[in-house]
């Protein structure tokens, strides 16, 4: 699954000053990750991939070092120009939805769109339904996150991270709030999304998570100690199946 | 960022918090409302005053004989008592900005009627004088051309005279004797109550002012001349018209000055205008600072809301909306609640102010004006008190607000 360089970290480093100390956070990582990739990024709290997601999201700016996303260089660019990178090449997905309260699923997904500044989506309203067609949430199109089981959700949010056809998926902790059937649920999801060519990196601290993916990262104190292909790929539908018929998405 | 997504975004989210959103636009609807009824009230003060200055006869202008100097020492105005019938028929052919003239004579004796006797003031007037001074006869007719070129032997009683006379009856068609000279009651005034210092405007008669002259004094100097301009605007030219026709009747060369007087009522409505606009002016001011604080309200409660809804911002900034676009969107909403603040403000106080019309009887008036600049002021208020809460909004940190919980 070797394709075109989509994400290119050298040498990043991100300071935090804290009480007038430097307290670096990333010390110099370089990262590739190529076009289908599907990367898992693990390590401890305080290992630094949650500054490294952020780094990669263009929500933080890192403290030096180049990052090119898509052959383009992000740094010293503008903040709304981070603004338009999100919106037309990331999707989130976070640990805890982050869906709208009290708005529609269908209204949810066509957020993104609604801030697309190049007019690539005449209809977003269909484009938001297709979007959520694709994770399965047909049915859904008017519910409330409320009235939305957490797999549903988080479906949802994939759904939303989905429908501006991101280059990556970024996805922090994305089970994380999830029994570990529907976790299942939601690495199969990812793991079809990343066959018809999705790229997606996954932080996570969960094994199983990882062993759903295709290369796994691990992460020590702002540093990549090991980056290696995963051996034995688990398929999640098939582990699934094997749990027997579901009792219902639970929360 | 399409600014109808926006205005979607803004109004879903009113629409969402009803209870606050009410709580947020009611200081907006008191100040709006309150605004209107004060103003309201201090116009209708206002319209009030000018219908009774306006009863006293605002276009008036008012030739009196001047002061006569004559070696430094002054005999007061009518020293010189130099106005002809000749000055006031210049005035009438030739004022172009005049509507009507009458020449006045005064001559002060006692009425004797219907068994009564009243000591009263004779105005000797032409038929112009009724038009000119804006009143009517309440009974009979008033007199004519006719009767003033025939020295007719008629009159119009003030009401104050006419009750004194003929309490029981009705005066029209009755006889009044002055000085002797009976005169037949053509009609009897309307009543048009005291002046400003406390002058009875009805304790009158009017007589033709050739009348007066041939049967009653035989005097021919008159007292003063009685124009009225064709509109209040045209108060100042017509008394400088009236300034240059006198001083050509009276042959005046250019190094003399005036030996009559030209006059307007207009001091006196002007001070009584000028007491209601600032009463109108201090009801506004107060009413504008409950407008203020309905601002202030609107602001806080978008502070409150801002931090209510900082995941919500963070969720928008991670898709991809600038801070610019947040900024709007805050905005937008504070514009439309204190817009559909203004909107309810604008009911509240008309309603308010019928209420307060009937209960007090006070006189009120609301003008289109007031309605559309408080209208204006609410929503000006919302973007000038929407835009710090909306700048904190927009400058959240993407990530901090992602965190906040």
């Amino acid at each position: 699954m070797e394709g075109a360089p989509l994400i290119e970290l050298r040498g990043i480093t991100r300071d935090y000053v804290l009480g007038g100390d430097r307290v670096p956070a990333l010390r110099g990582v370089d990262l590739v990750v190529r076009r289908g990739e599907m990367v898992a990024i693990m390590g401890a709290s305080g290992s630094g991939k949650s500054t490294l997601m952020n780094v990669l999201g263009c929500l933080d700016r890192p403290t030096s070092g180049t990052y090119l996303l898509d052959g383009v260089p992000v740094e010293g660019r503008s903040d709304d120009a981070l603004a338009d990178l999100r919106n037309q090449r990331l999707g989130f997905i976070f640990q805890g939805f982050n869906l709208l309260a009290r708005t529609s699923a269908v209204e949810n997904v066509e957020l993104p769109l609604l801030y697309d500044r190049r007019g690539r989506f005449p209809d977003p309203r269909a484009r938001a339904r297709a979007a959520l067609e694709r994770v399965g949430l047909a049915g859904r199109l008017q519910h409330h996150p409320d009235a939305l089981s957490g797999g549903q959700q988080q479906r949802v949010a994939i759904a939303r991270a989905l429908v501006t056809e991101p280059s990556v998926l970024l996805a922090d902790e994305p089970t994380g709030n999830l029994d570990s059937r529907t976790s299942l649920e939601i690495m199969a999801l990812f793991q079809g999304l990343n066959d018809q060519g999705i790229t997606l990196l996954i932080v996570t601290h969960e094994d199983e998570v990882a062993a759903c993916c295709r290369r796994k990262v691990v992460m020590l104190d702002g540093r990549i100690v090991s980056d290696q292909p995963v051996e034995e790929r688990i398929g999640a539908e098939e582990q699934r199946e094997r749990l027997g018929p579901a009792a219902g998405g639970a929360r | 960022m399409r600014w109808i997504p926006l205005t979607r975004f803004a109004l879903r989210s009113i629409r969402r918090n009803p209870g606050r959103s009410a709580l947020t636009i009611l200081g907006m609807v008191i100040g709006v409302g309150s605004v209107v009824v004060m103003v309201a009230i201090g116009q209708g003060a206002q319209a009030r005053i000018q219908a009774q200055v306006d009863a006293l006869g605002t276009h008036l202008v008012v030739v009196t004989p001047g002061a006569s100097t004559r070696g430094g020492v002054s005999g007061g105005a009518g020293s010189l008592n130099r106005l002809t019938l000749e000055d006031a028929e210049r005035l009438e052919r030739e004022g172009l900005r005049l509507s009507a003239v009458s020449p006045v004579i005064f001559t002060r004796t006692r009425a004797v009627g219907g068994g009564g006797n009243w000591r009263t003031m004779i105005h000797g007037v032409n038929s112009r004088y009724l038009e000119i001074r804006d009143w009517q006869v309440a009974s009979g007719r008033p007199f004519d051309r006719d009767d003033e070129r025939a020295r007719r032997k008629v009159a119009l009683l003030g009401h104050t005279v006419a009750e004194a006379l003929f309490p029981e009856q009705d005066p029209v068609g009755q006889q009044v004797t002055l000085r002797g000279v009976p005169m037949k009651v053509l009609g009897v005034l309307q009543r048009k109550g005291q002046t400003a210092d406390g002058t009875d405007q009805d304790d009158v008669v009017l007589v033709p002012h050739t009348t007066v002259q041939a049967r009653l004094s035989g005097w021919s100097f008159i007292a003063q001349i009685l124009a009225s301009a064709w509109s209040k605007e045209d108060v100042p030219e017509a008394m400088a018209e009236v300034r240059t026709l006198m001083r050509h009747s009276h042959r005046l060369a250019s190094w003399e000055e005036d030996d009559f007087t030209v006059r307007d009522q207009g001091a006196l409505g002007e001070a009584a205008r000028g007491t209601t606009e600032v009463m109108t002016t201090l009801l506004a001011a107060i009413a504008s600072i409950s407008l203020l604080v309905g601002g202030i309200g609107i602001m806080n409660i978008m502070l409150v809301s801002v931090t209510e809804r900082t995941r919500e911002i963070g969720i928008r900034r991670a898709v991809g909306a600038r801070g610019s676009d947040v900024l709007a969107q805050f905005l937008v909403e504070s514009c439309v609640l204190s817009a559909l603040g203004g909107v309810a403000g604008l009911v509240l106080g008309v309603v308010a102010t019928v209420l307060v019309g009937r209960l007090t009887g006070w006189a009120t008036a609301i003008s289109p004006s007031v309605l559309l600049l408080s209208f204006g002021f609410s929503a000006a208020v919302g973007i000038f008190f929407g835009w710090y809460p909306a700048r904190r909004a927009a400058a959240l940190d993407p990530i901090e607000a992602l965190r906040h919980s």
